[in-house]
């Protein structure tokens, strides 16, 4: 951070409803957690687009690298009983 | 699998219209082509505050302010939304605006021409927020993620902006002479800047190709300029209010009108620096940089404060 900085980076997450997920929609600088969260609902829910926001610093976040997609997601690509489809139920059953 | 070939990758994400995200592998001008656009469009959004800025203090009644705070609000949101966007590519935030302040970077320069009048504002918020949705319309199929995300969440609020600008030329166009008159002469005056929005022409746009190579724009500076040209002159035509140009004229073969290209000269002039406005944005900027430091330097104290304290207990 250089001297005259804009702070460091914050993601920020939405919750448009109660009960719904949590959805990240972008982040913004800002200098600690308070200011970060009112420039969260300032930059980001100008609209009603969210009732319940999350700020998280940035370089808290870790993320799986697209180079490695292949590998890393690879265990569970041949596991094709973990859906429900692979699963004969006869007809007479109805639905399940 | 042999050999990774990350270009051969790459090319095949775009042919698929797959989206580009900020840690995938991408060709070093791919890169540098977005941060020069992607922090252009965000500077144009800042300066872009202070041309209608401007009249918030003379707004003529409290509705008119409030809707003008508003759109300002989200101006600056905007160029937020899209320093971000630039900062994903590894450009930090304070180089963007050193650029910006050095007069280094460029911006777009329809905000170097004045606001003289309240129908200015109209014309602004109508033409040029409408010029400028015609090409962020495109840009949310960008194929970098973060600004196709960013031009998204933008496109949705420019609406507000484009047809508060239209209602407020309705009320003048429709009101007394005096008022019809300050509508015309606005449009008189923003019409070419506006069409200048879309950049030289395509024979004559030294970045073009790439762009529409790496799918960075989808349409030519033309085609957005003839489709910007068919869609407002029904609506200048449902005000009562005429083009400055002689030319303009329906082009049934076409389907479209043919119109006057604007003064490409000026268009060169204005973006080396030597517009109306270029002096007074530049100097806007660093002022107001400059008053914010100390809040800047206060909040950066708190936070290693309140770090210390979190440290300590």
């Amino acid at each position: 951070m250089s001297k005259d900085s804009q702070g460091p980076l914050w993601e920020v997450f939405v919750q448009k409803k109660a009960g719904q997920p949590f959805v990240h929609c972008g982040n913004l600088h800002a200098f600690d957690k308070e200011m970060a969260l009112q420039n969260a609902r300032d930059l980001y829910t100008r609209r009603g687009e969210g009732m319940s926001l999350w700020v998280v610093p940035s370089t808290a976040i870790v993320a799986s690298s697209p180079e490695d997609m292949g590998s890393f997601f690879e265990p569970s690509n041949d596991k094709i009983y973990r859906h429900p489809t692979f699963y004969q139920i006869p007809d007479g059953v109805g639905h399940m | 699998m042999g050999v990774i070939n990350f270009e051969d990758l790459f090319e095949a994400k775009l042919a698929k219209n797959d989206m580009i995200e900020p840690k995938d592998w991408m060709p070093e001008n791919y890169r540098k082509h977005l941060i020069r656009q992607i922090s252009q469009h965000a500077h144009s959004e800042i300066v872009g505050m202070l041309p209608e800025g401007n009249w918030i203090t003379r707004a003529p009644s409290l509705r008119a302010k409030l809707v003008l705070l508003a759109k300002v609000q989200d101006e600056g949101g905007h160029g937020l939304y899209l320093y971000t966007a630039a900062e994903s590519l590894g450009i930090s935030r304070d180089e963007m605006l050193e650029a910006l302040l050095t007069g280094k970077a460029k911006y777009s320069s329809i905000f170097n021409y004045p606001t003289l009048t309240w129908a200015d504002v109209g014309a602004v918020g109508w033409l040029v927020d409408g010029a400028a949705i015609m090409n962020q319309v495109m840009l949310q199929r960008t194929s970098y993620g973060p600004y196709a995300r960013a031009m998204v969440r933008i496109c949705k609020e420019e609406s507000f902006h484009q047809r508060q600008g239209y209602e407020l030329m309705t009320h003048l166009a429709f009101g007394t002479p005096a008022q019809k008159e300050m509508a015309q002469d606005a449009l008189n005056r923003w019409w070419y800047p506006t069409l200048m929005m879309f950049g030289p022409p395509d024979s004559e746009s030294p970045n073009s190709e790439n762009a529409i190579k790496w799918r960075i724009k989808r349409e030519t500076n033309d085609q957005l300029r003839q489709r910007f040209v068919n869609q407002t002159m029904p609506q200048i035509e449902y005000l009562g209010l005429t083009v400055p140009d002689k030319n303009l004229k329906w082009n049934e073969a076409k389907k479209g009108y043919d119109f006057s290209e604007p003064d490409w000269v000026e268009f060169k002039n204005v973006i080396k620096g030597n517009g109306i406005c270029n002096k007074e944005r530049l100097l806007s900027r660093n002022k107001s940089h400059k008053e914010g430091e100390w809040v800047r330097a206060a909040a950066m104290a708190y936070a290693k404060k309140q770090n210390e304290n979190y440290e300590a207990a």
